[in-house]
Parts: structure tokens; C-alpha cells; sequence
């Protein structure tokens, strides 16, 4: 039942904005903060008991109503270790997307929150579906509010933006929906039994000819949110059009819903084609993490930049999910949430800078130092986070996924290292021109309020945090990503043996915790 | 005729009987009110009384109607919309100058017209059924008047008509083939694989095709959506075109459409067609009339998808998206018509910029049958798309799904396109619409609205009933 409320408490929030706009358009930015506390709350309680409910695997909160019985379809909801890191990611970044906008947005306030926190629902439902209509719904769910976040509150190409994305990430919903409906059917006639149960498709029998097209729909659809290389030419438009707030969630969020697809249900459903198309993934994924760093150093655009380094982040992300070892994994899960921090940070940023001077094009900017160093350092702390400076988070997710890949890739790791190199390069592009330097123009440029400053340095404390305590979200993810990984339940089912408790996995985790310490740097 | 028999058929005679009475009504004392009222008052005892007699089915009555679950439930979805439009026309009716009682007596006879159809199960009862309804809809087209109106009347004649020669020769052949007329007696007698009858098939798909205006016979569409009143087009859109795709699976059930490969290809065709057509040129639509129109063309060819379909999925997959579409394609044509200002409809992209700031709730409204059309969840569209995909993947039907997942990428984009306009800027020179307010048409819109959320998020209750009545027949 609590599952329930994580979902219906902002669906409701979004409904009482558009009553409560009749008498005070303001108070719906506090309606939407008091919301999405409260979820923080409940999900914090469940975290502190903490207790496994399940009988198989662990699992902090289960619950399954009966929905379509004529389908097989029921709401089906559950939080892992993984759901929950992702729920807490959502909620803090949608935290923080209501506040960024609170001077930003001034026209349509009530409308602008009803679809914030339609968005966060959608997200959010697709963090705990455990039934694949379920998760189709509000994968399906996500798109329309993002859309009018973009087209409406969005910058000079809005339209343009939004409709890419649009129709980029529908057509994904659709192969998804088809791949979906396939795995069903091949279920029912392998089984006889019509389910969309997550757990009850896990397994399902199929020839690897089958296997590999229904993961392929699925894959792509993933693919296209994520986003890996060729499928990815809708972000850097969308995030450029986008207010700050769609940036953030865009960023932090939107494009985790693609890789938390690929964790829990690629891996799982499909081992074996996963494991075979592994490979390909991973290529794919290295180029992702060149071609978006290489575009990143050429923009001249802030925001477009900053969209950039997105795709080549998300490259490491993929090729954690895919490469096929615990530690990389769990390097993936880690650079989601660094990845969701630093960049919707740097958006938040950039927003705040656009508020002030109205343009992102970085060769009107120059010496901005001087006007507002309090904005600038906060630009330099998560600049460096984004290029994977040791001591914040992003390192610690990068360095395990490159560590974990390397086991079964060494060639690929090497190539993907360089990515590091140029993230060093378009680190400080963002930083020396834009911050340092000459004054360009005299700007008039008020530095951060205390509403501003104080986001910032919490969004600063949490990076800090993960990249020199990383574990308790280690311990969270450890005991749910061992089945999700992607070829181990062909290793399971031959070694019968729990990849938990194995030394292997012990002797990863143990290393990622003697890196962070600092005594095997 | 046995008391069962007349029993059976109590919500086609009430309608009937309820004709005469609005017409001595209407000659007694013209109010366009009263007319309505009693109007909506019969539609909705007609509703009731096919619930009360529910347990009674299936009947057969004489040779040319049978009254079984799956013509109460088509017949309920006919009454339903039919009280729908006849609630909406009234406040689009009042703001327009002239007498209107006589439109509520042709939607009547419509009605009823398509109550028959669905229940029939003869060739006779079918065209009978089918002329009551195509005659009186040719005077609710032209009922606007105007160049528009009586072009669009003209067109919608000439075409019926021709539809109707080709469905006499079509049952001609039948006959020829069979000695009989009735459905039952005609899939006993002859296979659906002759060549007389594959020739007999292909002249009733093109009379039927013409009706439901599946591509390449969508010709007509665009014209009379945008010709007709809003609220006719509603009618048309949904009633007129369920009832025809009610009466064709009956036929198709009894001659088995499966025996006869190349009746599916000709389907399959069609379907596919229709989806492709239908989508690009609604692309190049500014007048959101002909989009739907268009788009309802792609909608039909959907709908076909579930219909060369076979296995469990199929009548549901039917049941529940055209109750969906009935729902979405009203509440669509609804808000147009609450929106039209004297003597015209709102229906340029260009009127409807900007509806959001200043008609919240209509813009919010077509925004959500728009956003079904489209497929998107909360809404039915969303499950009837599901649906489709699952009936369609479950007989193996890889290239239509295919063409029906490519199809309905391209309709996301005029779809937004207009729900974009509803939320722009508003355009200064045209002006925001200022229609009048109407607390009927407001609430019936409101309703239908819930209606779309409530079987988009909590479908079983609607499956249940359609597994209960309409898929006994289809199977």
C-alpha cells in the first residue's frame, strides 16, 4: 500500500495545483515541494526499517492489486536496493527542479507544477513497476508532461525540441509496447499461462533467434532515452530548448529511466541475447562516450554543451550495465546518480546564468569570476565532478565501471579512457573562457540568493558525499544488482551459488571500498 | 411473432414508437427543448430497457433480426452516443437561428437505422437498416445549409448510393449462390472460398469499405466532416461507422473469414493502406475537422488490424477500441461543436490557439481525446492500442503491426500538433473564441472525459462486460 502512495501523493499534488491556482498561483510551488517531501519521508521510514519482505531476493516494500485480470495484468509495485536509490535520486532532483524554477517561471505557474509532478509520477511508477503494462504505462505516462515542460516553457526553438523528442521517445514506446506484447505471447504458448508478472517472465524459454528481436525492441526503446549514439540526436536539442527545471529532469532522471530499463529488464529477461549482444552494446557505448565528448568541446552553446557531456556519460553508464561484471554494475548504478547530481546541478547553473544574462553563448561570456564568485566556484565544483575529479562522486562510478569492464573488455577500456582525457578538456572549456579570463561584457550580474546558494551547496554536499563515502549506496544496490546482472543467471544456474556471497563479488566490493579510502589509489 | 420475440426487440420498437410520437409532438407544439429532451428521454429508456431484456438473450427474431449479446452491446454503444450527440446539439443547436426539432427526428430514425443494422442477420434487415440510416444522415449533413453543407450532402448521396449498388450486387451473388438471404442459412449452405463468392465478398467490402471510408474508399470523409455540423459529424464518426464495423464482423464471423485466404489479404490491404493514407494526409491537414476525418480513416484501418487478427484477444481487442473511439471521436466533435460561434464551427488551427488560457476546461478536454487518439495512458486510447498490438502479434501478424506501430509514430505528430496550438500563445488578429458558455454541453463533456480516464486506468469492468456479450459471437 505505501508503494501505492509514493506514486499517488504527487498525482494528487498536480490535481490540487490546478484547484488551488484559482486563489494563489505561488502556493503551488510550496504544494509541490510539501509533496515531494513527504514522498522523501515515507521513502526514508522504509529505508530505516529496512526489513526484507520478500521470500526470494531482497526487497524493501512489495504490493500487488488486481488490475486487468482478463490480461494478466495487476499493479504490481516493488523497491529494491536499486528502486530505491533511484526513487531517492528522483525525488531530490525533483526537489530541486521546484526550487531552480521559482523565479525562472512566472507565466502558467500552476500548470507548469501540474506537469512537473505528472513527470515525476511517470518516473517514479516506472521505478516500481514490476508488471510490464504497468511499466509500459508510465513509461508511455512520462512523455506528454515533459513535452508541454518543453514546447511551453521552453526557450526560442521550443517547438521544434519538443516535437523530436516526442516523437524520438514514442516510437521507442512503441517497439517497446510490441516487445512487450511478443514476450507475452511466447510466455503464454511456452506456459500456457497469460501473465505480464515481471518475475513470472523471467525465464521465460525462447530460441535465441526470438530472444535476440524481443530484446532488440526492447534494447532500442531503452536505447533511445539513454542515450546511446546513433539514437541520441533528439537531447542536445531538447535539453537546449528546455527550462532549467525540464533540464534537470531531463537529465537527471528521464535518461536514468533508459538505464534502469536496460538493468531490470533486459538483463534479466533476456540473459542469454544479452549477453551475446554484449558486445555490440559496449561498442556502442564507447563511441557514445568520444562522439559525445568530442561535441561537447565544440559547442559554443553552454547548455548544448552541458547536453553533451550527457551522452558521452551516458556511455560509461551503458557500458557498466553491459560489461558483464558485478563491480562495473555496480559503477553503473553509481554514475547514475552522480551523473543525475553533477549535470542537473550544472544545468540548474546554467539556468541561473541564462536568468541573469540572457544568453548561453559562451563567447559573450568571459571573467564572470569577478561579478559572482559564488556561482562560479559552485561551476567549478561540479564541472570538476563532471570531468571525474578523485574526492566526488563521478569518479568513484567511473573508475568502478572502468575497473569492471576491463575483466572482460581490456580493449575497450583503454578506448573509453580516453573519453576521461576529453572530459578533462571540455571540464575546463566550461570553466577558463566563460569564468576566468577578461571581462567580456560588463554584465550586470547579482550573484547567488540564499534560495539559490543553498540548493547549490546541498547538491555540492551530496556529490562530496558520494565520492568519499560511496558505500552505503553500495551496500543499498549490492543486494539487488547480483541478479541483475547481465550473463549471470547462466552462471547461476550452473554454479547454484548466490553471486553475493561469492568471493568474487566480495573481493570487488572490497576493493571499491580500499580505492575510496584512499589506501589503493 | 412470440412475446419472447417482441420482448427482445422492446428498445428497437420503443425507438420506433417514440418516432411517431416526436413527430405528432413537433406538429402539436414546436419547442426545440421539449423536442430534445424527449429525445435524450427515449434514447436513454431504450438504454435501460436493452439492459433489462439482457438476460433474455439471445434471441432470434423471425429471420431478420437476432437480438444477442453482441447486438445489445453494439446497440448499447449506438444508444450511448446517440444521447451523447443529441445532449450536445441541443446548446449547439440554440445558438443558431431557424427551428431544429426535425434534426432530433432524423437522429432518431438514424438511430434506429443502426440499431438494426447491428442486430441483423439478414441481408434484407441489413440493407434496410443500412438505407434508414443513410437517408436521414444525408439531410443531417446538408442540415447546416450553406455551399459547404450541401456539397458535403451531395457528396455523402452520390457515394452512399453507389456503395448501395455495389452491396445489391454483392448480395445478388450471394444469392445466386446460396438461395438465401439469411446469414445463418448462407454459411451453411456455401463456403467462403468460391470464386462466386470471393467475387460476391469483394463487391460487399467495397460497399462497406465506402461506409466505413477505409482507404482507398476514404474519399468522401474529409469533405462531409467538414461540411456536416459538428455534432452530425460526431454521429457519423462514431455511430454510423461502429454500426457498419458491428454488422461486418457478424458477417465475416458466420462466413469464416479465415477460410478464405484471400478475403485476409484483401484485408490486410486494406488495413494497411488505410493506416498509411490516413496518417499522411492528415499531416498536411490546418482544419481539424479533416484531420479527424483523416485520422479516423487511419482509426478504421487500426481497427481492421484486430479484425483479420484471430485467437482470444480479437473481440475484445474490437469491443473495447471502438468503445473507446465512440467516446474519443464524440468528445472531440463535442468540443468543436461547444466552441462554434453563430452559424459556424470552430475548427482552424488557427481558432484554436491559445484555447488553453482561455477556455481551460474545453481545451483540457480535447486535449485528452486528442492524447487518446494518440495512445497515450490514462487514457482508453492507450489500452485499445495495447490491444491492437497484443491481437495482432498473437495471429503473427508481424507486417501489419509493424505498418500500425510506423502509422501511429506519424499521428503523434499532427495530434500535437494541435494539443501544441491549444497550449501557444493565442494569435492576436483571430482573437480568442467566445463562444457561450453551456452548463449541458459543459457537463456531457466532463463526462465523457471521465469516462476516457476511468476505462484508460480501470479497463476490467468494461473487458468483463465485452467478454460477457460481444465475444460470444466472435469468439
Amino acid at each position: 500500500m505505501i508503494l501505492e502512495w509514493i506514486i499517488v501523493i504527487p498525482l494528487l499534488a498536480a490535481v490540487i495545483n490546478l484547484l488551488v491556482s484559482r486563489w494563489d498561483e505561488d502556493a503551488t510551488r510550496w504544494v509541490s515541494l510539501l509533496a515531494l517531501f513527504v514522498n522523501l519521508i515515507i521513502v526514508a521510514s522504509l529505508l530505516a526499517t529496512g526489513e526484507n519482505v520478500a521470500a526470494e531476493g531482497w526487497w524493501i516494500a512489495q504490493s500487488d492489486r488486481t488490475w486487468i485480470p482478463q490480461l494478466g495484468a495487476s499493479i504490481r509495485f516493488g523497491m529494491d536496493g536499486l528502486s530505491v536509490v533511484m526513487v531517492v535520486l528522483t525525488l531530490v532532483l525533483g526537489i530541486a527542479s521546484v526550487i531552480c524554477s521559482w523565479t525562472e517561471i512566472t507565466e502558467r505557474v500552476a500548470f507548469f507544477h501540474f506537469n512537473l509532478l505528472g513527470v515525476i509520477t511517470g518516473i517514479l511508477g516506472v521505478f516500481l513497476a514490476l508488471d510490464l503494462f504497468l511499466f509500459a504505462f508510465f513509461w508511455e505516462l512520462m512523455l506528454v508532461p515533459m513535452y508541454f515542460l518543453i514546447a511551453i516553457w521552453g526557450h526560442e526553438n521550443r517547438r521544434y525540441a519538443a516535437l523530436k523528442f516526442f516523437i524520438f521517445t514514442q516510437a521507442g514506446g512503441l517497439l517497446l509496447l510490441a516487445g512487450i506484447v511478443a514476450l507475452y505471447f511466447i510466455h503464454a504458448s511456452a506456459t500456457g499461462t497469460y501473465t505480464l508478472n515481471y518475475f513470472e517472465l523471467i525465464g521465460t524459454p525462447m530460441s535465441d533467434r526470438v530472444a535476440l528481436l524481443v530484446m532488440l525492441c526492447f534494447f532500442a526503446c531503452f536505447a533511445i532515452k539513454l542515450p546511446a549514439f546513433p539514437l541520441h540526436t533528439w537531447l542536445p536539442d531538447a535539453h537546449t530548448e528546455a527550462p532549467t527545471a525540464g533540464s534537470v529532469i531531463l537529465a537527471g532522471l528521464l535518461l536514468k529511466t533508459g538505464a534502469y530499463g536496460l538493468i531490470r529488464f533486459v538483463g534479466p529477461l533476456f540473459p542469454s541475447a544479452a549477453a551475446e549482444f554484449a558486445g555490440i552494446a559496449n561498442t556502442i557505448a564507447v563511441v557514445g562516450i568520444l562522439y559525445g565528448a568530442i561535441l561537447a568541446f565544440a559547442q559554443t552553446d553552454l547548455k548544448r554543451l552541458v547536453a553533451y557531456t550527457s551522452v558521452s556519460h551516458l556511455g560509461f553508464v551503458l557500458l557498466g550495465i553491459f560489461a558483464g561484471t558485478e563491480i562495473a554494475l555496480q559503477g553503473a548504478v553509481m554514475q547514475i546518480v552522480c551523473h543525475g547530481i553533477s549535470t542537473g546541478a550544472l544545468f540548474v547553473l546554467v539556468g541561473m546564468l541564462q536568468e541573469r544574462v540572457r544568453t548561453r553563448d559562451m563567447r559573450l561570456m568571459g571573467g564572470l569570476w569577478s561579478l559572482a564568485p559564488r556561482m562560479s566556484g559552485m561551476v567549478l565544483v561540479f564541472a570538476l565532478a563532471s570531468l571525474g575529479l578523485p574526492g566526488l562522486g563521478n569518479f568513484v562510478g567511473e573508475f568502478a565501471i572502468l575497473l569492471g569492464v576491463y575483466k572482460t573488455y581490456p580493449t575497450l577500456v583503454v578506448i573509453a579512457a580516453l573519453g576521461l582525457i576529453v572530459a578533462a578538456i571540455y571540464g575546463l572549456r566550461i570553466m577558463a573562457p566563460v569564468f576566468l579570463g577578461p571581462l567580456v561584457i560588463p554584465w550586470k550580474l547579482p550573484d547567488l540568493s540564499v534560495r539559490e546558494s543553498s540548493l547549490m551547496a546541498c547538491m555540492a554536499a551530496l556529490i562530496v558525499w558520494l565520492g568519499v563515502y560511496p558505500q552505503p549506496v553500495f551496500n543499498l544496490t549490492a543486494r539487488s544488482l547480483g541478479p541483475l546482472q547481465i550473463g549471470s543467471s547462466i552462471s547461476r544456474s550452473v554454479e547454484k551459488a548466490d553471486t553475493l556471497t561469492s568471493p568474487r563479488a566480495a573481493a570487488d566490493r572490497g576493493m571499491i571500498t580500499k580505492v575510496v579510502s584512499g589506501r589503493h589509489p | 411473432m412470440s412475446s419472447s420475440e417482441i420482448i427482445a426487440v422492446l428498445p428497437l420498437i420503443i425507438l420506433f414508437v417514440a418516432l411517431v410520437l416526436v413527430m405528432l409532438v413537433i406538429a402539436w407544439r414546436r419547442h426545440h427543448g421539449l423536442t430534445a429532451t424527449l429525445t435524450a428521454a427515449v434514447l436513454a429508456g431504450s438504454f435501460a430497457c436493452m439492459i433489462a431484456v439482457e438476460d433474455r438473450l439471445p434471441q432470434k427474431v423471425g429471420s431478420l433480426l437476432i437480438v444477442d449479446g453482441y447486438a445489445a452491446f453494439f446497440v448499447c454503444l449506438v444508444l450511448a452516443a446517440a444521447f451523447a450527440v443529441v445532449l450536445l446539439s441541443y446548446p449547439y443547436l440554440q445558438s443558431r437561428n431557424g427551428r431544429h426539432e426535425e434534426y432530433y427526428l432524423l437522429l432518431l430514425i438514424a438511430t434506429l437505422g443502426a440499431s438494426i443494422l447491428v442486430a441483423s442477420a439478414h441481408f434484407a434487415s441489413f440493407f434496410l437498416g443500412l438505407e434508414i440510416l443513410g437517408v436521414s444522415l444525408y439531410a443531417l449533413i446538408g442540415y447546416r445549409g450553406g455551399l459547404n453543407g450541401v456539397e458535403a450532402a451531395m457528396k455523402y448521396l452520390v457515394l452512399a448510393a453507389i456503395s448501395s449498388a455495389f452491396l445489391l450486387f454483392g448480395m445478388a451473388l450471394v444469392y445466386a449462390q446460396a438461395g438465401s438471404l439469411e446469414f445463418a442459412k448462407i454459411s451453411e449452405r456455401v463456403s467462403g472460398a468460391g470464386i462466386t463468392m470471393l467475387l460476391a465478398s469483394g463487391l460487399l467490402i467495397t460497399g462497406i469499405g465506402f461506409k466505413l471510408a477505409v482507404a482507398p474508399f476514404h474519399m468522401w470523409t474529409p469533405d462531409v466532416y467538414e461540411g456536416a455540423p459538428a455534432t452530425v459529424t460526431a454521429f457519423i464518426a462514431s455511430v454510423s461507422k461502429g454500426a457498419v464495423f458491428a454488422l461486418l464482423f457478424r458477417y465475416f464471423a458466420l462466413i469464416d473469414l479465415h477460410a478464405a485466404p484471400t478475403m485476409l489479404t484483401a484485408f490486410s490491404i486494406l488495413a494497411a493502406l488505410s493506416m498509411i493514407v490516413g496518417n499522411l494526409l492528415a499531416l498536411l491537414q490546418t482544419n481539424v475537422k479533416r484531420m479527424l476525418a483523416y485520422s479516423s480513416v487511419a482509426h478504421l484501418g487500426y481497427l481492421l488490424v484486430a479484425f483479420v487478427a484471430s485467437g482470444p484477444l480479437r473481440p475484445v481487442a474490437v469491443g473495447y477500441y471502438l468503445a473507446a473511439y465512440f467516446i474519443t471521436i464524440v468528445g472531440a466533435f463535442g468540443v468543436i461543436a461547444a466552441l462554434s460561434r453563430q452559424g459556424r464551427d470552430v475548427e482552424t488551427a488557427a481558432e484554436l490557439t491559445g484555447l488553453a488560457w482561455s477556455k481551460p476546461w474545453h481545451a483540457a478536454v480535447l486535449t485528452a481525446m486528442l492524447l487518446s487518439l494518440a495512445g497515450i495512458p490514462l487514457t482508453a486510447g492507450f489500452v485499445g492500442k495495447f490491444y491492437l498490438i497484443a491481437a495482432g502479434i498473437g495471429s503473427d501478424l508481424w507486417t501489419l503491426v509493424l505498418c500500425l506501430l510506423a502509422a501511429s509514430a506519424i499521428g503523434l505528430y499532427y495530434y500535437i500538433r494541435v494539443i501544441l496550438a491549444l497550449f501557444a500563445q493565442p494569435d492576436q488578429e483571430v482573437g480568442p473564441v467566445s463562444a457561450e458558455p453551456s452548463y449541458l454541453s459543459g457537463s456531457v463533456l466532463i463526462g465523457l472525459t471521465f469516462a476516457l480516464v476511468f476505462i484508460g486506468v480501470y479497463p476490467a469492468p468494461l473487458i468483463a462486460v465485452i467478454q460477457a456479450t460481444a465475444s460470444r459471437l466472435m469468439g
